[in-house]
């Protein structure tokens, strides 16, 4: 297995060695490239350049004599290869490279709403192409299928004007309206999420785009302030801090699932069952969550949280005393 | 690495690029600079061959295509070269707006292994003279994220070799053993799945990699399975998946200014002075249950007659439940 299979990263040697093969064609392709422009482009100091371009002078053919050795002209502060003793092409992709690129190009495809589908699968066949048998990856992606919202809300935030958002907040389950200053559109776990400064929190948000009811794109710019900082969604979206309220459950086997959809701080065994522990924004919300899990969710911490939950079912069994009421219009 | 070493391979690797003959190990230590020793001195000769062993496995490591050949045909002594058509990158010739294509994917990958990699890939094919704009966005970004268990699992469905690994299900209270020969991964709803024959099941079998414990381990031979022709991935995880028809219809009353949720969800709202009546599809009797549950005293079901039960019922489990905790706690 590659050190890239193991996810980390190639050792140093290998990485110089590659460096500095990629960097005779780089230059190759650019003659009279000012050198603080090529390190820019190579993502490496001008010092670490210098000393690059003098280990290449004095490597070459064999003979090793002047008309064997590369050979490059620097004229003021731009350079440009004038032997390149046959490695005037890059390497080839290996499979890690090719890997990496198709499954994150067709990612790209799947996406929606980023409107420039066809590119990408050009882009895409090009480098299948380049990288022949390597890029024979057994990798699919399919992402869910825009509704036309994601690409109304990431062309409104390509405009870069403020919007007016109707949207429902699942953790206090309400619908409010409020303006925010988009920053930018991701799909994160198959689902896309517009973020944006939120005035009325004044706070960066991420909004959940199959929870924007409705959008209104003003003709105000968007400003995100400063203190706007986009957020770091590798773990994923929800990642709870911890001084948010800690909620205690007792689940049975066929409930297990709610541990891998949502982050859980523990699990411990209880025979059949699991004690399960995690963080939730909002008390109203983990009743409104676990209970409608089913029968198989028991909360039994904190107790607040227990009292409140065999309140309110015991106050809406109350409603089923009296017989059915029949017609539409009719009070509660 | 000591420039003397990177040195050494770089005049390596061009000089086995320039030769059409294979070279043996004798003539490239005679040629190239770095490798000089007696051969005669059994020490030194030893320590040149680990010598060159080292940078031979450093030239495999980068993907440097090292041939192996008899460098004449009096001789079984392995001779080396490197084929230029097989070393370099063919040409490639993005328009702009492909090119912004790959620079935006190459910086997708939240896994540092193949972030590493895309990386590495992008800067190839800017040597091959593709520029590409490191300002250009596509607007939408999705965040690409694959589990520990991607990189080895991708390698051997492309390698054809089979696969032991350590699952567990939630619901299972041991991890279980099982080997599979995978023919791909998927990412379908933001989860990735292997799908491939389960040699012990004898059949077709997707796992989610978020399930799987520990390492994957390659076993056997390359090559070892052929996977059935034009197989659809999706359609082995999303068998499951489908979505459900919502031929039910409910009526439920919403006290006034609350459940933003179901509301959401009705197909008609019939405003009245303290509660409003909805009326929402549905699919399933207890599930749907469940959520008017989760609304407690907020809202009632009024219809149909079946789904008004099934609230009744688990209402009265959840008081009982929660009695029994509550009273625990309270001793």
């Amino acid at each position: 297995m590659t050190p890239q299979q193991r996810g980390v990263p190639p050792r140093a040697s290998a990485d110089r060695l590659g460096r500095l093969l990629n960097l005779v064609p780089y230059l190759l392709a650019r003659p009279g490239i000012a050198v603080a422009d090529a390190a820019a482009g190579l993502d490496i100091t001008e010092r670490q350049l210098r000393e690059d371009l003098e280990l290449l002078w004095v490597c070459g053919l064999p003979g090793y004599g002047p008309g064997d050795l590369i050979d490059m002209a620097l004229d003021g502060d731009r350079v440009t290869i004038t032997y390149d003793a046959g490695i005037n092409r890059p390497l080839r992709l290996t499979q890690d490279e090719a890997l990496a690129l198709v499954v994150a190009l067709r990612m790209l495809a799947e996406t929606p709403g980023t409107g420039s589908r066809d590119a990408i699968e050009r882009a895409l066949a090009k480098i299948e192409n380049a990288a022949g048998d390597q890029a024979d990856a057994p990798v699919t992606v399919q992402l869910p299928a825009g509704d036309g919202k994601l690409d109304a809300i990431r062309a409104a935030t390509g405009r870069r004007h403020a919007l007016r958002l109707t949207y429902y907040t699942a953790t206090r389950d309400e619908t409010t309206d409020r303006v925010v200053d988009p920053m930018r559109v991701l799909m994160v776990g198959g689902k896309g999420y517009l973020e944006a400064w939120c005035r009325r929190a004044e706070a960066t948000r991420l909004f959940r785009v199959d929870r924007i009811d409705a959008f209104t794109e003003l003709d105000e710019p968007a400003a995100p302030p400063p203190q706007a900082v986009p957020h770091d969604v590798t773990e994923g979206v929800f990642r709870p801090a911890a001084d948010l309220p800690l909620v205690t459950l007792r689940v049975g086997r066929g409930s297990r699932w709610i541990t891998e959809y949502y982050p859980v701080e523990d699990v411990r065994t209880e025979g059949d069952e699991w004690l399960v522990r995690m963080r939730v924004t909002d008390l109203g919300w983990a009743q409104r969550l676990l209970i409608g899990v089913g029968p198989d969710v028991t909360v039994v911490g904190p107790p607040e949280l227990v009292e409140r939950i065999r309140a309110q079912a015991g106050a809406a069994l109350d409603q089923y005393a009296a017989p059915p009421r029949a017609a539409a219009g009719t009070d509660g | 690495m000591s420039r003397t070493r990177t040195e050494r391979l770089v005049n390596l690797v061009i000089c086995l690029l320039s030769t059409r003959r294979f070279l043996t190990a004798a003539q490239i230590a005679a040629t190239v600079p770095g490798y000089e020793h007696d051969p005669e001195d059994p020490k030194d000769h030893e320590a040149f061959q680990r010598k060159f062993e080292r940078d031979k496995a450093e030239l495999r490591d980068l993907g440097v295509p090292l041939e192996i050949g008899t460098a004449s045909v009096f001789d079984n002594e392995p001779g080396y070269r490197i084929a230029h058509r097989e070393y370099a990158l063919p040409d490639i010739l993005l328009e702009p707006d492909e090119a912004a294509a790959v620079g935006i994917a190459a910086r997708l990958w939240q896994h540092a292994g193949l972030a590493a990699a895309a990386s590495s890939g992008l800067a190839k094919l800017r040597a091959a003279g593709v520029e590409v704009d490191p300002q250009a966005t596509l607007g939408v970004e999705p965040v690409v994220t694959v589990d520990p268990a991607f990189a080895p699992l991708a390698a051997a469905a492309r390698d054809r070799r089979a696969v032991t690994f350590s699952y567990r299900r939630p619901e299972s209270d041991e991890p279980a053993t099982r080997r599979l020969e995978p023919w791909g991964v998927v990412l379908f709803q933001g989860r990735w799945y292997v799908v491939g024959h389960d040699r012990d099941r004898r059949a077709t079998r997707s796992f989610r990699l978020s399930r799987i414990v520990g390492n994957v381990r390659l076993t056997g031979r390359t090559g070892a399975f052929t996977p059935p022709t034009g197989v659809d991935l999706i359609s082995h995880v999303a068998t499951f998946s489908a979505p459900v028809p919502h031929n039910g219809s409910a009526t439920v009353t919403v006290r006034a200014g609350r459940g933003a949720g179901l509301r959401r969800w009705a197909t008609s709202v019939v405003p009245g002075t303290d509660s409003d009546q909805l009326t929402i599809p549905y699919a399933d009797v207890e599930r749907l249950a469940a959520t008017l549950v989760g609304y407690g005293a907020d809202v009632r079901a009024d219809g149909p007659p079946e789904l008004r039960e099934a609230v009744i019922q688990q209402l009265k489990e959840v008081v009982a439940r929660h009695d029994r905790i509550a009273a625990a706690g309270a001793r």
